[in-house]
Formats: structure tokens, C-alpha cells, sequence
């Protein structure tokens, strides 16, 4: 569903001048790089980070929208949620097998989520507090990732590239699931409407942080530009979003909760006010609403799982055991 | 839990008259398994009609640190491509 630029990664690295200027050349002539190249120790150790963290937040964000589906307002909006969740789940597990041909582990990763060392988008640790919220997410949450994710699609690294080029194909469903929703509650009841006015009230400004930290602000942008795991800056991409969305917004007849939001026709382009990077920090940090409850669940859909692994290896072991027992009796 | 379930690469033939391509990969404690997840993540919207999953550790690749010796042959061999014949546009197309 989405990656959040990069919350602290480390992209220093030790090698000679010219190896690096070596991998440059390739960076620069457009070469993809894949997991048994020589590459430089800090963009190995950028995007074990990045698509870390990336796949940690595919599967957390299944938990608020999970929230929902015994509650699913018809059959046909069920389904379409299951589907939904199912997929992020699948863009959690492309994502991990990603990382991993960089040489870290499932488990490693799985560890460091459940000991609340990894981080993974802010966004989901904001509640989803009624119907509303599904479809606002899949409108502006998955909406944002797209605008994320399809840059990322010609990352450097071969295996997130092809991981995003999956991902985004199917991502486009999400969002236009999410619309409907939204375009069917602003066009219901007014109480409906208002439910999906406080909807968008509640998400636009958690939206416009999952782009990440303003690029004055962004440490670790420049490197990863340079090393083409990033195309474009935290400030670009985020102003491409709001530029696409507040037209929708306005085709739903909501108001986006900005004041100061305004279209600039000289630059063709809407300005926004100023975003409150205390509650983005709060939040990445381990202070949103939800962050205890996301891990706890995690950890125990882990936990509860444990016997099901464990009987499964059990399993697959007796099963090798018997055909090699069979096998040592025909000679 | 001190064991890590198996790595399986994961190979799709997206339709008859296609190779199986390598599309990812899945862990699962044995190939029943791994089959079963390889369709759940990697066939939700009809990407194929046959899956192979083969133990990522019975896999020999070669190496990387070797690419040139490895494939330089091909580079330098350039009389095995047909460009390299000088054929009279007359003859039409060969």
C-alpha cells in the first residue's frame, strides 16, 4: 500500500572512490542492479531499510481496514474489502522476498517489527473510526501510495522495481474502491455526506504525511536520488497528490480541511498550509492513537500462529524421514 | 521457534505456448505448501495456468564475480550473428 520515503535510514558507506564511482556509472547509464552485484554497503543497507519498512506497512495497514469487513455494508462491498486486504497482504510478502535477496531474513524482519524496532507508515496507526474511513483510505491512503510506489517501479534495485511494478497494477483497484465508496455516501443521505465530510476531515492531513518529511528536512533524500532509488522528492510527490486530489474532492461536493488551500494559476498548481510535523514525528515515533494496539495484534496473529509453523515443519520433516526410510528398503 | 521455514522460488507460465517464469518467492515448510502459497500470492488475478516452486537452496547460479570471463565469448564471437555476412541487397531477403 504504500512506503513512506525513509524514516532513518543510514546510506554512509566505506567503499573505495573507485568502486563508487564504478557503481555510479552503472546507476547512471540506467543499469538495473540485482541482489549478487557489488553495491555499495549503504544502498544495500538503504533499501534493506526501505523495502523493510515498506513491507512492514503493507501488512500492518491490513489490520485497520481488516477492522471493517464483518461490518461491510452489502456482500459486494465485503468481498471487494477482502480482496483488498488479501492484496496488501500479497504486496507484504513481494516486499519481503525483495529484502531478502539482500541477504536479511524473514524472521530478522519479522523480529524487529514485533520488537517495535522497525518502522512502517504513520498513517496506520490513525483508527478507522466508521464506514467512511474504508473508503477514504482507499481513496487517499492507497491514492497516495500510488503516486509513492510508481516511481519506485524504476528504482535501481531489479526486485523492488519488479515488486512495485506488481504492486501498482493491482493498487489501481484499490483506489478506485475506495472513491466509490466516498462517491456513494457524499451522494446518500446528509448524514451520510457528513460522515465522509469527517472522513476526509480526519485523513487529509495523515495523507499528506506519508510522503514524508519536507525535503528541507529530508536527510537521507539527496543519496538515495542519487542512487536512483528515488526519483522524486518528498515535496514533489506530495504536491502531485494534492494536485490530483482536490479536484475529486470537489467532485464529491466535500471540502478539504485546509484554509489555506488554495489553486495558483500562475504555477498551475494548488498551494497547501503549513502540515503539523510535531503529530508526523508523534506518530512515527510511536505516539499515534494506534501504534501499541497495531503491534499487539501483529504479535499475536504471530504468536497464535507459532503451532501452525511449528506442526507444518513437524509435518514436512516426518514426511522426508519416511520417504528416505522407503528409499534405503528398495536397495 | 528457532527453525526458519524453507525458501521456495516460485516460476509461472502466464498461458500454453509461454516458458515458466520466475515471478518471486515464498516460504513454506514443503512443496504442498509452497504451491498452495505461491497461488495465493502470486496468481489472485489469473497471471498463470502452472506454477513450479523449487528450493531456493537447490539452486546453482553462477557467479557474478566471473560475469566477464563467463560471458565475454558471446561479445567477441561476432561472426555468429548473421549481421556479420555481407549479403547483396539483390539476393533479397535471407
Amino acid at each position: 500500500m504504500y512506503s513512506q520515503g525513509l524514516i532513518g535510514a543510514d546510506s554512509s558507506t566505506t567503499e573505495s572512490e573507485e568502486f563508487l564511482a564504478a557503481f555510479q556509472a552503472r546507476i547512471d547509464r540506467e543499469e538495473k542492479i540485482e541482489p549478487n552485484d557489488p553495491m555499495p554497503e549503504g544502498y544495500r543497507r538503504t533499501l534493506v531499510r526501505q523495502i523493510g519498512q515498506h513491507a512492514h506497512s503493507e501488512i500492518v495497514g491490513m489490520l485497520p481496514e481488516g477492522n471493517w469487513i464483518t461490518r461491510a455494508p452489502t456482500l459486494r462491498r465485503k468481498a471487494a474489502l477482502l480482496a483488498k486486504v488479501q492484496d496488501e497482504g500479497g504486496h507484504g510478502l513481494y516486499l519481503y522476498s525483495a529484502a531478502e535477496t539482500l541477504g536479511v531474513s524473514r524472521d530478522q524482519m519479522t523480529e524487529e517489527l514485533l520488537a517495535g524496532k522497525a518502522k512502517y507508515s504513520s498513517i496506520f496507526n490513525y483508527p478507522t473510526l466508521t464506514w467512511a474511513d474504508i473508503g477514504t483510505i482507499g481513496w487517499l491512503v492507497d491514492g497516495a501510495a500510488i503516486m509513492n510506489q510508481i516511481p519506485l517501479c524504476r528504482c535501481s534495485f531489479g526486485p523492488y522495481a519488479r515488486a512495485m511494478i506488481r504492486v501498482c497494477k493491482e493498487e489501481s483497484f484499490h483506489q478506485r474502491q475506495g472513491y466509490e465508496i466516498v462517491m456513494t455516501l457524499a451522494k446518500g443521505t446528509p448524514e451520510q455526506k457528513r460522515m465522509a465530510q469527517d472522513s476526509l476531515d480526519r485523513w487529509w492531513w495523515p495523507s499528506l504525511m506519508m510522503f514524508g518529511p519536507s525535503d528541507s528536512d529530508s536527510v537521507h533524500s539527496e543519496q538515495s536520488m542519487t542512487w536512483k532509488i528515488k526519483r522524486f522528492s518528498n515535496d514533489d510527490l506530495r504536491q502531485k497528490f494534492i494536485d490530483a486530489t482536490v479536484p475529486q474532492a470537489e467532485y464529491l461536493g466535500l471540502k478539504v480541511p485546509d484554509p489555506d488551500l488554495r489553486f495558483n494559476e500562475e504555477t498551475g498548481h494548488y498551494e497547501h498550509g503549513e502540515i503539523d510535523w510535531d503529530e508526523f514525528w508523534r506518530v512515527v515515533k510511536g505516539g499515534g492513537k494506534m501504534n501499541r494496539d497495531r503491534i499487539a495484534d501483529r504479535k499475536k496473529a504471530w504468536d497464535d500462529g507459532a503451532w501452525v509453523r511449528e506442526a507444518a515443519l513437524a509435518h514436512a520433516e516426518k514426511r522426508r524421514a519416511r520417504q528416505e526410510a522407503t528409499l534405503e528398503a528398495a536397495e | 521457534m528457532t527453525q526458519e521455514t524453507p525458501l521456495w522460488e516460485v516460476f509461472i507460465r502466464p498461458r500454453n505456448g509461454l516458458s515458466h517464469r520466475h515471478c518471486g518467492s515464498v516460504h513454506a515448510a514443503d512443496e504442498v505448501l509452497a504451491l498452495q502459497a505461491a497461488r495465493d500470492v502470486y496468481t489472485r488475478r489469473g497471471e498463470g495456468l502452472s506454477i513450479w516452486v523449487v528450493r531456493s537452496d537447490q539452486i546453482t547460479a553462477s557467479d557474478p564475480q566471473t560475469k566477464d570471463e563467463t560471458f565475454e565469448p558471446t561479445a567477441s564471437k561476432i561472426y555468429r550473428h548473421p549481421t556479420f555476412y555481407e549479403i547483396p541487397d539483390e539476393v533479397g531477403n535471407m
